[in-house]
């Protein structure tokens, strides 16, 4: 499930040009790592754990964004597990999950929003 | 109920086969006595042991298959004698079991003919693994063999020298190969294919003897002549295996064969005779079809069902070293008025007869050989006495381009037989598809069993297929994916001809929703090998090891590939990629493409590696992309003293011309300098090999799971004519296939084959030569180093960052050592 609490704090992220269009990049806060997803073509911006849990590979950040039947999804480049970028279920019908993050641009810059609950689970 | 089956071999097998599927669980016993080492295997295919398939593969059903269905199979125990009274057979080893119900299905041995010699050392027989074994065996003694008997499982054995690496000889009694099949100008054109091949044909040859001191070293005939080889392979019929009946007092046939009535019984009630070894109405088939129909027919009547042996229909075709081969219905109509249509074209070496009835309006028979495309249409016009065309040299004037296979499946009644091994008919297939949802022949071989006997029937149930998911309104057209409605030949079409060049632009335009990691790299792939732009211009629609020009690993660092054209390299070269490996910590592997792979890059140090190797003069090897990885060599004529042609040479020339091309899979190539095939030139997807006269060139080669040799495709080239097939061959590949499919896999859907594609390239039938050639000019014309352009280039430079909001790499990666090296740690 989405981890929108009231408890969210936002953290700045990086200026818009640091996403390519249509593409992700992998930003750092603190320990943890966050892939974060300029859908252009959605006009959508998504962010989610950069792990794959397939694998425990750092990795989705650097995946194919796209769709399957209009649900907005990455595809991991190790094995092309396929997760939803607003529930984070895997859409291949294995059982394992990854963690989305809410976002906003402000003034150019990207914030990504993470529930306090969260920050020490890797 | 007790069934006892003697004889574990195909029509022994199918028959547990079918009792399993026809009876109620435990109401029967089954017990399998088999004379031979191991369980039941393909003796259809058997000539494919010499090409690699292991006795293994062979098996029809594996050993464990007799377990889990409580057959009680009992291999090498061959049964010496049947007490009708006590119902009781005992075994040479002396076990006895007991039966209600006896089937023999002890098969045939092979014909050995009274000829002085057959007992030398270097003869043997065809027929079982054993003996393929014991001719492996002795085929390193030997240079040259001769096959007694130039009928259809005679040709086999030639083509098992041809394996074993001798010179094949066929003699054959009658003036004609192939009697039973063929008539005399049917037997010509085989035979001429068959000489072009390199197998001697002697017909109308008498053998009187086989003479030899120790071993064999000629063959003499009633006519005087002489043969001299020094190995013979006897392959002149086949002849039942019905010595333990004649012991047991069942009757037996005057020239062999134990005799049955139409529901198989032998002379005693309780005992039935199916496969080889029955003679029914004077018949022996020595087909593996009518000895399934038997073991189906006994297994009804055992299982309360009803069903008699009427004959059976002895159609075939079959592939004899590669040359197709069919007779049909009946081929030579000696007795009966009818009308012959005969096409024959000795420049392609084909021959075709069709029999038609006196009146014109049936089919009665017929014989095809070096190509047999239009057989299972025939013989279902044949076997449903369907009505002719008004013109029926239609039938065989080549169905290529007509359009019209698949539909003229659908025309055939439900009853018609597909599958004739399995008795499948028409109608069983068509429901199966429907009713379970198929959509594929292996479904099919799956659910109703067709197409697994002799498997002649595959290209009719692929048709069939077709048609029966066209009939419930399902698209077998092979779409990119969800995002597009097209093929990727329409979509590569659509990008040229509209001049689009990028994908958002061919999305908004041709597709819909958002695009997949399916549809987003098939289509970066087109748009390289039409614009040949950099491909970072677009790098989110990019694979992974294309976004950052490298090879993701375990860990997620990535592996780094100069190219070292025709694997030749200098001194300094290789002290500079020693020196990049150690400045960086990179695990160092020799490819199997004569080139060096750098592993344990993180994404952040990728453009200073290339910095450095760029500035040796060094270049992408592109070893992340769907492109031409390597062009590997032997050294040649420069170094080695079999060499006839500079291979090394040729190879870097090729290796620059083609460096960058991308392609819908990747592709791999090779030169050898002479015969040897030192660089294993028939794996790659184009491979060449040094002639005396020039080069020769195979395409279609593969490694990897499904390994495939190369085909040829033109002989003795010289080099400018090399380069422009290669130019045709790769453009027609890029402009053709489907994504992700290698030259072999793409070569083997192509209609047509090797011969379609000879005729496109070498014969430009198409007349579009020309314009591959030019295409292929303007892609080696646009050519430049991706890694020399991000070296020179500091925004694309700066993509290459694990993170964006830091300059640290990532801190997850973490590597251990072992001989040496670094290698990441396990997942």
């Amino acid at each position: 499930m989405n981890t929108i609490t009231t408890d969210i704090t936002w953290f700045r992220a990086a200026p818009v040009e640091a996403f390519p269009e249509n593409g992700g990049a992998c930003i750092k806060l603190g320990n943890d790592q966050i892939a974060v997803f300029n859908f252009t073509a959605r006009n959508e911006w998504y962010a989610c754990q950069n792990l794959c849990p397939h694998k425990m590979q750092m990795i989705l950040s650097r995946g194919i964004i796209g769709d399957t039947c209009g649900e907005p999804k990455v595809a991991c480049p190790f094995h092309k597990k396929n997760f939803s970028l607003t529930t984070g279920e895997n859409l291949n019908g294995e059982d394992y999950r990854i963690k989305v993050y809410p976002v906003k641009v402000e003034n150019g810059e990207v914030f990504v929003g993470v529930g306090n609950e969260i920050s020490d689970q890797w | 109920m007790d069934v006892l089956v003697i004889g574990n071999g195909m029509a022994g097998y199918k028959f547990c086969e079918k009792m399993l599927y026809k009876s109620n669980p435990h109401s029967v016993r089954l017990t399998v006595f088999g004379e031979e080492p191991r369980p039941a295997y393909d003796r259809v295919h058997l000539s494919s042991y010499f090409s690699g398939t292991s006795a293994e593969a062979l098996m029809l059903a594996p050993a464990g298959w007799y377990l889990d269905n409580d057959i009680d199979l009992h291999t090498g125990e061959l049964v010496v004698a049947i007490d009708r009274e006590r119902k009781l057979v005992t075994t040479q080893h002396g076990k006895t079991a007991a039966y209600d119900k006896l089937i023999l299905a002890t098969g045939s041995a092979a014909f050995v003919p009274p000829i002085p010699g057959t007992e030398k050392d270097g003869v043997f027989v065809y027929r079982t693994i054993e003996d393929l074994e014991a001719m492996t065996a002795y085929a390193p003694k030997a240079r040259r063999a001769a096959v007694i008997g130039g009928g259809l499982l005679g040709l086999e054995a030639a083509k098992a020298v041809l394996d074993l690496g001798l010179e094949a000889h066929v003699v054959e009694f009658a003036p004609r190969l192939m009697p039973r099949q063929l008539d005399e100008a049917g037997s010509r054109v085989l035979q001429r294919k068959l000489e072009a091949l390199g197998i001697g044909i002697h017909l109308g040859k008498n053998t009187a003897a086989i003479e030899g001191e120790t071993g064999i070293s000629r063959m003499v005939f009633t006519d005087g002549t002489a043969l001299e080889v020094d190995m013979v392979i006897i392959s002149a019929g086949i002849k039942p295996r019905d010595e333990l009946a004649a012991r047991a007092g069942l009757a037996v046939g005057p020239r062999g064969g134990i005799v049955v009535d139409d529901l198989l019984r032998t002379s005693d009630p309780d005992i039935y005779a199916v496969g080889e070894c029955a003679l029914h109405k004077g018949m022996v088939y020595g087909l593996v079809a009518p000895g399934y129909e038997m073991a189906d027919v006994v297994a009804t009547n055992l299982t309360g069902g009803s069903k008699v042996f009427t004959g059976f229909d002895m159609s075939t075709k079959l592939k004899l070293i590669g040359v197709d081969v069919a007779s049909f219905g009946d081929p030579f109509c000696v007795s009966v008025a009818h009308h012959p249509v005969v096409l024959e074209d000795s420049v392609k070496g084909v021959y075709k007869r069709i029999n038609v009835s006196a009146d014109g309006r049936q089919l009665l028979g017929g014989i095809l050989v070096g190509e047999a495309e239009s057989y299972n249409m025939l013989l279902q016009t044949v076997k449903n006495a369907l009505p002719l065309p008004p013109a029926p040299e239609d039938l065989i004037l080549g169905a290529r381009g007509r359009g019209d296979g698949g539909s003229s499946v659908m025309r055939l009644p439900d009853e018609a037989l597909i599958c004739s091994c399995e008795g499948v008919s028409k109608g069983t297939v068509c429901r199966a598809v429907a009713e379970k949802d198929l959509s594929d022949v292996k479904g099919i071989k799956a659910c109703t069993k067709a197409g697994t006997g002799c498997g002649g029937c595959l290209p009719m149930l692929s048709d069939l297929l077709t048609e029966a998911l066209k009939a419930q309104g399902k698209t077998v057209r092979k779409t990119l994916c969800e995002h597009f409605d097209y093929t990727r030949q329409e979509l590569f079409d659509l990008i040229r001809v509209k001049g689009i060049r990028g994908y958002d632009h061919l999305l908004t335009e041709h597709g819909k929703g958002y695009g997949c990691e399916i549809c987003k790299p098939a289509v970066a792939s087109m748009l390289a090998s039409i614009w040949n732009e950099m491909i970072l211009r677009q790098a989110t629609i990019q694979d992974t090891n294309d976004r950052y020009l490298a090879n993701i690993q375990r860990g997620g660092t990535y592996s780094v590939v100069p190219r070292v054209p025709g694997g030749e390299i200098t001194p300094e070269k290789l002290v500079t990629i020693g020196q990049v490996a150690q400045k960086y910590g990179l695990y160092c592997k020799i490819t199997g493409g004569q080139r060096i792979d750098l592993f344990g890059a993180r994404v952040d140090q990728l453009p200073g590696i290339w910095e450095e190797l760029i500035a040796a003069g060094f270049e992408s090897g592109h070893a992340y992309g769907k492109a031409l990885r390597t062009v590997k060599s032997c050294v040649g004529s420069t170094w080695c003293r079999f060499g006839v042609q500079d291979s090394v040479g040729f190879a870097i020339e090729i290796e620059e011309r083609y460096k960058g091309l991308r392609a819908p899979h990747k592709l791999k190539s090779a030169v050898s300098g002479c015969v040897r095939e030192c660089a294993e030139a028939q794996s790659k997807d184009f491979g060449i090999i040094a002639t005396e006269k020039g080069w020769n060139l195979y395409v279609g080669g593969n490694g990897g799971a499904k390994p495939q040799h190369a085909l040829l495709l033109a002989a003795d080239l010289d080099k400018d004519t090399c380069i422009r097939y290669i130019d045709r061959f790769l453009m027609f590949y890029i402009k053709t296939a489907e994504p992700l499919a290698r030259t072999a896999a793409w070569l083997n859907k192509l209609e047509g084959g090797i011969d379609y594609l000879r005729d496109v390239v070498v014969h430009d039938a198409l007349g579009i030569g020309a314009q591959l050639e030019q295409e292929m000019q303007g892609l080696v014309n646009t050519y430049r180093c991706e890694w020399r352009e991000v070296v020179e280039n500091p925004q694309l430079r700066s993509r290459f960052a694990h993170f964006v909001n830091t300059p640290e790499p990532d801190p997850t990666i973490q590597f251990q050592e072992d001989r040496g090296q670094r290698f990441p740690v396990k997942w």
